[in-house]
């Protein structure tokens, strides 16, 4: 199962070409959901606005190489790792969803547009980044869903309650399973049975509600974290930071040090 | 005056709901990130300000004075130990104060009653309570302010 690549099995069945333009229809919803959700809530325009503010109270002018390097530092450390998150279960879990999110795309894409004719021989290593990628996207979604999700356990929900915010994970993680699963019924040479037809339609369905469903959805926060996570450092580093005190240069055991007790619930 | 949240800047992590006095910094269900649900029961103590670990909340001001520009922020760095505040007044004059964090470890000033002497059966029947008279430390003279000491021309 691992080393086969479904979508090449797949084009014996239907058009390569078909497949291409589903992948770039997802691609074309994603960016037009996105669009609509800037001009609806504003959020792009409040962000060049404060970032105009801010770099009025900025006390020092940045080069094009300073600010190259810290837009660099940013993306290797901050976005790269999601800093942000701390050292805890969160940020593991993120990080699974993140990268194995990014490696089931990458390798789809891959796949579809370079190896999905059923005589073009796939490098076996692209059907097993697509495995590898689609399993972590399930571990770290499932380990969000069922451990770490908001108010589950403070609010005393029980973990089948569904909301809206819940489309984004709920939606990527659907998406990997009926992918994970549509891919190992094929490796069965079923001859073209029932299920093998049941879980490409899931596939599908599930890859509609994803990418369509951007504007109801968490998904464009791939985009806007970066963005502010940016923007923060090169505050920092031109000496505006949002107004914020700079770092305090205290002599050694100037206070307590404490270590607060991180919250458990979230 | 009230609390509010910058939404590109919170991660929904949790501490503001942690120490918030006043119960009302949740965590908003769809968007999961911390939100202020009753400004009006606001008591501006600044704890979920100093909580945050990515500075996302701020205050807001009154609305006759905050559109004039300023700002009260602070940063809190525990493994030095230290709290600083930035004020910005509205003629663009800035102040800054660092000051150690005095905020004791959980747990240090907790009495260990466990190794403590066991009350006995009449001392639990007793009205006076554990460690009575002795831990109020009566038997001195009780501290007290001597009159001189006030203000001249204010009566009491």
């Amino acid at each position: 199962m691992i080393y086969n690549n479904p979508f090449s099995i797949l084009s014996e069945t239907i058009p390569s070409i078909a497949i291409q333009s589903f992948l770039i229809l997802m691609v074309g919803l994603a960016l037009a959901g996105t669009l609509v959700d800037i001009i609806h809530k504003k959020n792009v325009k409040y962000f060049f606005e404060n970032a105009k503010k801010a770099k009025l109270s900025a006390t020092r002018e940045l080069g094009v190489r300073e600010r190259a390097s810290v837009i660099v530092k940013t993306v290797a450390y901050d976005i790269g790792t999601t800093s942000e998150l701390g050292a805890g279960k969160r940020r593991v879990a993120h990080l699974l969803g993140m990268y194995g999110t990014i490696l089931f795309w990458i390798a789809s894409a891959v796949m579809i547009f370079c190896y999905s004719s059923s005589s073009s021989g796939t490098p076996l290593a692209w059907p097993i980044i697509w495995h590898i990628g689609a399993s972590m996207t399930i571990l770290g979604g499932c380990w969000f869903w069922f451990f770490l999700r908001v108010d589950v356990y403070s609010e005393a929900h029980p973990w089948y309650r569904i909301i809206k915010a819940d489309l984004f994970v709920l939606a990527l993680i659907a998406t990997s399973l009926f992918g994970l699963i549509w891919s190992y019924l094929q490796s069965l040479n079923l001859n073209d049975r029932w299920d093998d037809k049941v879980f490409l339609v899931l596939y599908i369905v599930s890859n509609l509600v994803l990418f369509g469903g951007v504007y109801w959805s968490k998904f464009a926060h791939m985009f806007y974290k970066p963005g502010a996570a940016i923007q923060k450092n090169l505050a920092e580093a031109d000496g505006s930071r949002d107004n914020l005190p700079p770092e305090a240069d205290a002599p050694k055991k100037f206070g307590l040090g404490i270590k607060r007790e991180a919250p458990k619930h979230y | 005056m009230s609390t509010f949240v910058y939404m590109t800047r919170c991660d929904g992590c949790g501490h503001c709901v942690d120490i918030c006095p006043s119960d009302i910094m949740h965590i908003d269900e769809t968007i999961r990130r911390a939100v202020n649900i009753e400004p009006n029961f606001c008591w501006e103590c600044y704890s979920c300000v100093k909580a945050c670990p990515n500075h996302a909340i701020d205050v807001r001001g009154y609305a006759d004075f905050a559109p004039m520009g300023h700002s009260v922020r602070v940063r809190r760095e525990e493994e030095k130990g230290t709290i600083s505040w930035k004020i910005k007044f509205r003629n663009g004059k800035e102040k800054n104060f660092v000051s150690p964090i005095t905020t004791k470890p959980w747990g240090k000033f907790i009495p260990k009653l466990a190794t403590g002497e066991k009350p006995n059966q009449d001392e639990i029947k007793s009205q006076i309570l554990y460690n009575e008279p002795e831990g109020l430390n009566t038997k001195k003279e009780l501290p007290s302010i001597p009159k001189d000491s006030f203000k001249k021309g204010v009566y009491y």
